[in-house]
């Protein structure tokens, strides 16, 4: 005990401590409850498991996620790219610009969005200003995902610079050198070095869309429901815990699972890097 | 085939880059042979790899046209100029094997299969390193690393070879047997390499030419004997070698030209090019230290000064001398010579036309040393 006390180890024993009761404990309850409430065995696995309605949700929670990703990558590669590229104080700006949104709660930026896709917002104004069609972009999923990409856009930039930025472009002024186009270059060369970014930006966004609860419930109606907002309907407003918590639950196996399979992917990326034997 | 007509030669003509305000290259000119080992040697910021980013097409000129072979390459992107570039750090991919890192540039240009294993391996073999064809470079020393992108550079064939001080990060060791590694290099394939360091004794070492660079112009091209023996300016005698600089009022006397050195005169046979303030370089072998009184020949010059310094070095006594003035001066004496202790009053001599009169340009010796003290 006196050699663990002069080890800088105790000093987190209190963030550990709040883990263990502010997320173990309630986490323990919830998978409890699943298996035991209203009755102990598997009821309330094999009742989401044979609701059509609840598959339905199911895949549309990974629809969502893996398009939300995609869409992340699409905007942020350019953009975490501009962010290595740039002098200081351009990429100052860059990153204010990335970080001033996420200082703003997400209910906020998740109404705003209410505000601007709605009938008779300003989108939908434009583009009958242009002599278009109204688009219906509230409660849908194109709403939803919209939505998300723009919240969970920072996370997917934030580790894709960090990769960036320690990528050598002389190795990209090398590959010129031997003969490559700009574009054989970037993708032979800089795409490949990157991809520790792309795999640690994409978990992060797929995982957190998975679990998405506040833009859906605001942006999505009835038709675009995740898992999330189904899971708090069942505990809220029907007092299912039971059920409530099996859905928590299969969604942190999904998560797991992909981050297990994740995990492995860029373990073997460092590999191919040869970063060490 | 003949290795001596595998080279492109190169034409620099006229070439300016601005950055804003900042000149980095100002009207350069130059002409490199094929097939010649051309070295560009300055201060750091002088312009030398500027003009190497220029050759190379990473870096747009401002005007002046440059000739690679025949061929006007200004505006030719740099994956289309067909020249092996080396770098300091090595840029070799992390993420290909050594093997695959000097396949890259054979698969570029869509060579078959068979072609590209038969000079992948002629590559390696040539910097010996054909048993580290599968590891990745994160698993090989820097010496190794660098003779993997020396076999990239080369695989392929150009007929320039661009160097950017490709021994830069290495210990002097290493650098010396690599220095004769890129030498038995340049003999056997013919290229024309033009290589930069701010390291003198390595351009001696590996240069049938050196370009001394200094804020953004050229000031003399010539064989390392050429700029040792006959620099044209001050500041390429005191970048090349080690010198005695004397500085003071001068006038003409016929055909000699005196200068005064702390209240002594000292002459040199002709006169000075230009007005303006003139100086007086020394290498170390054409000054001979002499006991005070002693020894006075006609048509030498003498300067009393104190021993500061004596440094035994094998062959000979290298001695460190202060002038009346408090000019530093730097003596190479043999071991047959008469031997000085510290604090020892000797006279610094030297025939008069073993001293070299230029005009003094300001240049001072911390500023041009490449290895900032």
């Amino acid at each position: 005990m006196p050699k663990l006390l002069r080890q800088p180890a105790w000093l987190v024993l209190p963030a550990i401590l709040l883990l263990v009761v502010a997320l173990g404990y309630p986490l323990l309850q919830v998978v409890i409850r699943s298996f035991t409430d209203p009755e102990p065995g598997l009821g309330n696995y094999t009742w989401f498991f044979s609701r059509p309605v609840n598959m339905t949700v199911f895949w549309r929670t990974f629809e969502v996620a893996g398009w939300v990703t995609v869409l992340c990558l699409v905007l942020g590669y350019p953009y975490a790219w501009l962010m290595t590229a740039v002098g200081p104080n351009m990429r100052l700006l860059l990153i204010l610009c990335v970080l001033v949104p996420f200082w703003v709660s997400g209910v906020v930026r998740t109404l705003a969005w209410v505000i601007l896709l709605q009938d008779s917002g300003v989108i939908n104004k434009v583009i009958m200003a242009l002599g278009f069609e109204k688009v219906r972009l509230i409660r849908t999923q194109t709403g939803v995902i919209i939505g998300m990409t723009q919240v969970l856009l920072p996370f997917m930039i934030m580790p894709l610079y960090a990769v960036m930025r320690g990528i050598d472009l002389r190795l990209v002024q090398a590959a010129r050198s031997l003969g490559a186009r700009p574009v054989l270059a970037f993708l032979q060369v800089y795409l490949p070095l990157s991809l520790p970014g792309v795999f640690g930006g994409a978990v992060i966004v797929f995982i957190l869309g998975l679990g998405f609860y506040i833009t859906p419930a605001l942006l999505g109606g009835p038709r675009a429901t995740m898992l999330s907002t189904l899971a708090q309907q069942q505990v809220l407003q029907q007092l299912n815990w039971g059920k409530g918590g099996a859905m928590g639950v299969i969604l942190l196996a999904s998560t797991l699972v992909l981050l297990a399979i994740a995990a492995r992917f860029t373990r073997r990326r460092y590999q191919i890097s040869g970063g060490s034997k | 085939m003949d290795a001596k007509h595998r080279g492109a030669a190169v034409d620099i003509r006229d070439v300016t880059k601005t950055y804003g305000t900042f000149t980095a290259l100002d009207k350069v000119s130059l002409q490199i042979e094929a097939g010649q080992f051309m070295t560009f040697l300055g201060p750091s910021g002088s312009g030398k790899t500027t003009t190497l980013n220029v050759i190379a097409g990473f870096t747009d000129l401002t005007a002046g046209e440059i000739l690679i072979g025949e061929r006007s390459v200004g505006n030719l992107p740099a994956h289309k100029r067909n020249v092996g570039v080396v770098f300091q750090h090595y840029a070799l991919f992390p993420h290909m094997t050594v093997a695959g890192n000097v396949e890259y540039p054979l698969k570029l240009r869509k060579l078959p299969k068979a072609d590209r294993a038969r000079r992948v391996a002629a590559a390696l073999a040539m910097v010996h390193l054909t048993d580290f064809a599968h590891r990745y470079p994160a698993e090989l020393s820097g010496g190794q690393q660098q003779r993997v992108a020396l076999a990239r550079a080369m695989v392929f064939d150009p007929p320039l070879l661009l160097m950017d001080e490709p021994l830069g990060a290495l210990d002097k060791k290493l650098r010396e047997w690599l220095q004769l590694e890129i030498k038995r290099i340049h003999r056997e394939l013919g290229t024309t390499f033009v290589y930069v360091t701010h390291d003198q004794e390595e351009a001696l070492a590996l240069s049938d030419r050196i370009a001394v660079f200094n804020k953004g112009r050229i000031e003399q091209v010539g064989s390392g004997r050429d700029l040792y023996e006959r620099p044209e300016t001050l500041f390429v005698g005191r970048f090349i070698g080690e010198s005695t600089v004397l500085t003071g009022a001068h006038e003409t006397r016929g055909d000699e030209t005196a200068i005064k050195v702390g209240d002594q005169w000292v002459g040199i046979p002709g006169r000075p090019a230009g007005a303006g303030p003139q100086a007086l370089l020394l290498r170390p072998e054409r000054i001979t230290l002499a006991r005070p009184g002693t020894g006075a020949v006609a048509g030498t010059n003498r300067l009393p000064a104190r021993v500061t310094e004596a440094i035994y070095l094998g062959s000979g006594v290298k001695y460190e001398v202060t002038l009346a003035d408090g000019t530093r001066g730097i003596a190479r004496m043999t071991l047959a010579d008469d031997h000085f202790a510290l604090g020892d009053p000797v006279e610094v001599a030297w025939q008069k036309h073993e001293a070299r009169l230029l005009a003094d340009d300001g240049s001072s010796l911390a500023a041009q040393s490449g290895e900032d003290k």
